[in-house]
């Protein structure tokens, strides 16, 4: 007879694989980007797959650094989500170099330096957005109109966009977030109605790409790639700040709490970004204080702070502060403290 | 309807049980050789009683149970005794282990079993001793003395028994079977043991999986105190504590028995074998087993002799050793491989998986940690288990502590919902192993300090004592000489008194300073005393003489000053006397001697004394003596408790009082024995 | 001027509560020696050159003795003490020994002519025996120092170290090599600081 395997149990195994969570992260993306595109025009595609070819490069050149098996290391799908996740956020016709200035970022300095995927302390995809939002704010701040106020590019233009920049006029415009932020003397109603970024509930477009966010994040939830504690606890303290201050809708206002939901990268990063397990905490109450300080933060910053968005920041603070979180979130393990039944 | 709690955690595995259902209950055979290994049970193992070359009969006694935690072994059936030797075991290490091997004759020649009395008629102790006798182990898996698990302390009452017929593993029906098949003899055993413990309600769990068994148990046990509970199938809710969990509410305190809450759990395996045992005085040579897989053609559960090599076995079942690349013992949840098939099956052995290689495939490569928490999700212990792997994987073991490592049931829910495909559980194991082999050499490195101290400390002794002695010499030859000349010479002539007073002075000098080093300072301070009194008395009773002769009217006060300072001298030559009295007897070895002599009478006639007493008096004083040692050391664990004294402290007095217990119930279950004869 | 006398103010202040709180929190903390003693495996085997684990853990907190001279203590042994000290880890010296497999020693009895050298050897009083009588070690008290080897004139004391049995084996940890992947093991560094 062949001799024997000797292995540790549990000889079975559940059906669940990294690979395939992160496949199932990647697809469910899909109808954000097909949303944005619609909106924004192919830039959001040209940025995806340029940031997607750097990043495996990138990736494939970090782990030949680190001698390891780079085939076995690649198949894990994770440097595509980081790209993917950084394509969504940059603005759509951004040049080459920028994209591939911050995937490099994310994928060498955010990630292999701390010694590759589940090492990372931050959020790859949002490490590499704020390199880029500091160094490079003039272009990270670039968004081009949505379709119905102005002509979007074609293929061919949001290529040459993207590889010859210098060729490229673009048009630009201010995001509702900064229409927001900058308005002080018109009410909230007045503003919707008389700037023409602003759609139903908030920014043209914006407003579809965040429901769209909202859709596939609802899928993962469904497939039980991660747990519904630290996006609820989010986009919920994000609602209640936006609540609180409200105020009626006078010209101080820091709008909506529906405004906020659907604005900027609420949802993308309620779904895509928090609930990236690597960086965030991992007992169930340590991601709900951990989402609810990104949803005060994300509030506190887009109102009070300078940049257009704030959830890149929020979450990079709240990764500082998630292995502090686990420290004092460690679950009650059984027969401890008896006599509370439960558990 | 009872209420059912739940578990945090469990995962849902596919169950593979219907493969092994399709058949009932057959019986395996006798194969030519059985091998039974002396440690079939948590524990020591069991001493041999047989010669090589001995006939035995089939349950005859052929190992005896060596000390308290340990159970006897029993011939399967009639046969030759071939070998006692180190041969190969079920055990991950594939590792040899003392066997009896018996070449078997056929015949199945039964040993003359003795008629049991009712067992209503029975008292706790004989019912004890009776299981403990049939060497029942826990036949779920873990193979802790059944008969030890029952034994309960004074006072502690049994709230709950429950019969766990739970068997959340995957793959395993051995008790499911048993339940259809056997459920009268079931509730039997729960007889037996309701009148063992006289609990307050008696719960067999059952998974709502086995709707037949939950049936076939509910029919027999109509009438009776039984209650069937039947839950939802989740792994691991077969697990003692989560079973416990699930039915009362209640979680067992970390590092604690089932009894601190009032709950003993057993086997359905192990009720069955007492039923046998207790009824039938049929002692453990027999169990269920299932032989299931992809990798056997007709996988079913089978009536087994314990010693029975597993090929033989497998044989039977329709194996095919081609599609088979490992062996499993148990489920494939908590099981282990086995390093060959000629490996014998013994009492803990509910399940032999033969997978085929689609069926259970070799494990991939672990990936990266993402930390995605759903191991932690999984977890019924609710541990933080991608902490656990980090701490492990850098052998941080305070950490690990501190993370409750050690309240891991090894369940392998973790690893099973892994997608990283880490060997989560293996890493736990190797740690725990590591901890508790640190912790054993830091005792022993603790007492070695200890030991070597003690005997620095006892030969810095003896290097003083003999100093002193040498010290104590000198100095008695020095005041000869002296006394001598004073006695000789007279006080005429003053030069000459002076000189001998410098000579005396110097001479105690050097005798101050050659004293040994080890002397203490007190010492010197008492000869110096005594040496400038003495010097001192000198000069005055010169002082006086002088003014005597030359009738000087200072004579009287003179006189007062002598006898001063002679009391004054008297007293420091006193004082000294002492002093070196009791360095003589105190830290030199001349009494010890004495002590041990004194130590060595007090044994004799203690032995003496004792031999006088019966043994059962004999075994009750030991009894008596053991508890208030217990009794002492635990008011002196709560004493510490409550003053917050060192970890260290604390530890040493647990393990103290765990000792003290074993050894209260050992020296109780030997006092039970001697009741008996 | 008030700014000066602020300052001396403060630091007087200051001065005064650090004095306090150092007499009045002072910890009873073992003195560092016996820290390291603690961390000594106590086989007083002398290896390291000193007569005993206590001496050479004196020396090394005044600073005498580098800490990679114990080799029953090991790789462990070094990595703790370098903890404790928070000094560089450095390679056991080979010129006291190597690390062994810890053993026991094991008197011959029938050869034992009964010259009690071994007693007076044995720092931890191990051996059981008195003059033309048969010695025997005591093995739970053992602790495998190699001191009785040299004095018995007639060789009839074996090290003997335990034979793995299915009592003492466990699972090693997940083995790195086969699974190739694993290797991320040697990063672990970073975790740990991460995590600490």
């Amino acid at each position: 007879m062949a001799t024997l395997l000797r292995v540790t149990s549990p000889h079975a195994h559940g059906p669940v694989s990294t690979p395939k969570v992160m496949q199932k992260v990647l697809l469910a993306t899909v109808p954000g980007i097909i949303v944005l595109t619609h909106f924004f025009g192919f830039g959001t595609l040209v940025n995806l797959v340029w940031a997607c070819i750097v990043a495996l490069a990138c990736e494939a050149l970090a782990l030949w650094l680190r001698r390891r098996p780079i085939g076995f290391y690649l198949r894990d799908y994770s440097a595509l989500v980081t790209a993917t996740l950084l394509a969504i956020a940059l603005p759509p016709y951004a040049p080459w170099w920028l994209i591939a200035v911050g995937v490099a970022c994310a994928i060498l300095l955010a990630k292999h330096i701390y010694g590759g995927l589940g090492y990372n302390p931050f959020n790859p995809a949002m490490a590499g957005y704020v390199i880029l939002l500091i160094s490079f704010p003039l272009q990270m701040t670039a968004w081009a109109p949505p379709r119905g106020l102005g002509q979007l590019p074609s293929l061919v233009e949001a290529l040459q966009a993207c590889f010859w920049p210098a060729g490229f006029d673009g048009i630009t415009m201010a995001t509702p977030l900064d229409l927001m932020k900058q308005n002080n003397s018109l009410l909230v109603a007045d503003l919707y109605a008389q700037t023409p970024q602003f759609g139903r509930w908030a920014g043209l477009g914006w407003e579809w790409a965040n429901l769209a966010f909202l859709a596939g994040g609802i899928w993962l939830l469904y497939q039980r790639v991660f747990s519904w504690h630290a996006p609820l606890a989010m986009l919920a303290s994000l609602s209640l700040l936006a609540a609180i201050f409200y105020d009626g809708g006078s010209s101080a206002s820091g709008g909506s709490p529906l405004f906020h939901l659907l604005s900027g990268a609420t949802m993308f990063g309620a779904f895509f970004i928090v609930t990236d397990p690597v960086t965030s905490a991992v007992s169930v109450r340590g991601r709900l204080i951990y989402g609810a300080m990104v949803g005060v933060l994300v509030y506190t910053i887009r109102v009070r702070g300078n940049y257009p968005d704030a959830v890149a920041f929020a979450v990079l603070v709240m990764n500082f502060a998630a292995p502090f979180i686990d420290n004092y979130t460690q679950p009650r393990t059984y027969g401890h403290q008896p006599g509370k039944g439960g558990g | 309807m009872r209420k059912i709690f739940d578990f945090h955690g469990g995962i849902h595995p596919p169950e593979n049980k219907h493969q092994s259902l399709q058949r009932p209950i057959r019986d395996a055979g006798i194969p030519p050789r059985l091998v039974l290994p002396l440690s079939q049970h948590i524990g020591a193992p069991a001493s041999p009683v047989v010669a090589v070359g001995e006939r035995v009969l089939k349950g005859q006694l052929i190992a005896e149970a060596l000390g308290f935690v340990s159970v006897p072994v029993h011939a399967p059936t009639s046969g030759t005794i071939v070998a006692i030797e180190d041969r190969l075991v079920a055990h991950p290490s594939g590792l040899l282990a003392p066997c009896i091997v018996i070449a078997t004759d056929g015949l199945d020649e039964w040993t003359s079993l003795v008629a049991p009395p009712d067992y209503r008629d029975m008292t706790t102790r004989e019912l004890l001793a009776r299981i403990r006798d049939a060497g029942i182990a826990g036949m779920g898996g873990a193979g802790f003395p059944t008969a030890v698990k029952l034994t309960t302390k004074p006072g502690s009452a049994v709230a709950t028994l429950i019969i766990n017929g739970t068997e959340c593993e995957p793959y395993i029906t051995a008790d499911d079977i048993l339940m259809r098949e056997c459920p009268d003899r079931i509730v039997e055993g729960v007889n037996i043991l309701r009148q063992l413990l006289q609990p307050g309600e008696i719960l067999i769990g059952v998974e709502d999986n086995k709707p037949e068994a939950i049936a076939a148990l509910r029919a027999a046990a109509t009438g009776s105190a039984i209650e069937v509970v039947s839950f939802p199938t989740k792994y691991p809710s077969g697990g003692e504590k989560q079973l416990i969990e699930l039915l009362t509410g209640e979680q067992v305190p970390s590092g604690g028995l089932p009894l601190d809450v009032g709950v003993i759990c057993q086997n359905i395996g192990s009720v069955v074998a007492i039923a046998d045992a207790v009824v039938r005085g049929q002692p453990l040579i027999s169990r269920i087993t299932t032989v299931t897989g992809e990798a056997v053609a007709e996988p079913g559960n089978f009536s087994v002799l314990l010693g029975t090599p597993m090929n033989y076995l497998l044989a039977q079942a329709g194996y095919q050793p081609g599609r088979n690349r490992r062996l499993v013992m148990g489920g494939p949840m908590m099981g282990f491989t086995v390093p060959d098939a000629s490996v014998p099956i013994v009492k803990t052995t509910n399940c032999l998986l033969a997978p085929s290689e689609a069926e259970l495939p070799v494990p991939p490569p672990a990936q990266a940690c993402i930390r995605c928490g759903m191991c932690a999700q999984a977890c019924p212990a609710s541990l933080l288990p991608q902490q656990l792997f980090w701490f492990a994987q850098a052998r941080e073991f305070d950490k690990l502590e501190q993370h409750n490592l050690f309240d891991c049931i090894e369940c392998g829910a973790c690893s099973w919902a892994c997608p990283s495909n880490i060997p989560l559980v293996q890493y736990y194991r190797a740690s725990k192993a590591e901890i508790l082999q640190l912790r054993r050499e830091h005792a022993k490195a603790e007492q070695s300090r200890m030991r070597f101290e003690a005997r620095q400390a006892r030969i810095a002794q003896e290097e003083a004592a003999r100093e002193a002695k040498r010290a104590a010499r000198k100095l008695a030859a020095e005041q000869r000489a002296q006394t001598a000349a004073a006695g000789g010479e007279g006080v005429e002539d003053p030069i000459q008194a002076a000189i001998d007073r410098a000579k005396a002075k110097k001479a105690a000098q050097q005798v101050v300073a050659t004293r040994a080093t080890t002397e203490t300072g007190e010492r010197d301070k008492l000869e110096k005393a005594v040496v400038t009194t003495r010097a001192r008395l000198d000069t005055a009773s010169s002082k006086l003489e002088q003014a005597r002769a030359e009738g000087s009217d200072l004579v009287d006060a003179l006189q007062l000053g002598v006898d001063k300072t002679r009391a004054k001298l008297e007293a420091a030559e006193l004082a000294l006397q002492a002093f070196v009295d009791a360095g003589q007897t105190a830290p030199q070895q001349a009494v010890p001697t004495d002590a041990a002599s004194v130590a060595i009478a007090r044994a004799v006639a203690a032995r003496a004394a004792d031999a006088a007493l019966d043994p059962v008096e004999k075994a009750r004083a030991q009894l008596a003596g053991l508890e208030q040692r217990l009794a002492k050391t635990r008011a002196r664990l709560a004493a510490s408790r409550s003053k917050g004294e060192e970890e260290k402290i604390i530890g040493i007095l647990v393990s103290t009082e765990a000792a003290l217990e074993e050894k209260v119930s050992a020296a109780r279950a030997q006092l039970n024995g001697k009741g008996d004869t | 001027m008030a700014a000066l006398l602020a300052l001396v103010g403060l630091g007087a202040v200051f001065g005064a509560v650090l004095g306090f709180a150092a007499v009045r929190f002072r910890t009873e903390g073992n003195p560092i020696a016996e820290q390291i003693n603690d961390i000594l495996p106590q086989t007083q085997c002398g290896q390291c050159g000193y007569p005993g684990c206590r001496p050479y853990a004196e020396a090394i907190a005044s600073g005498d003795a580098a800490i990679n001279k114990c080799p029953p203590g090991g790789e462990a042994g070094i990595q703790a003490l370098a903890a404790l000290l928070d000094v560089e880890a450095i390679p056991l010296d080979e010129e006291h020994g190597e690390e062994k497999v810890k053993a026991v020693a094991y008197i011959r009895e029938a050869e034992c002519i009964g010259c009690t050298k071994c007693i007076q050897a044995c720092p931890v009083d191990a051996i059981l025996g008195a003059a033309k009588q048969m010695h025997t070690v005591i093995a739970s008290e053992c602790t495998g120092c190699d001191l009785c080897l040299e004095p018995c004139p007639v060789d009839c004391i074996d090290m003997i170290s335990e034979p793995q049995s299915v009592q003492n084996w466990h699972w090693p940890l997940p083995d790195t090599a086969s699974r190739q992947p694993q290797i991320i093991a040697t990063d672990a560094g970073q975790t740990q600081d991460r995590a600490a």
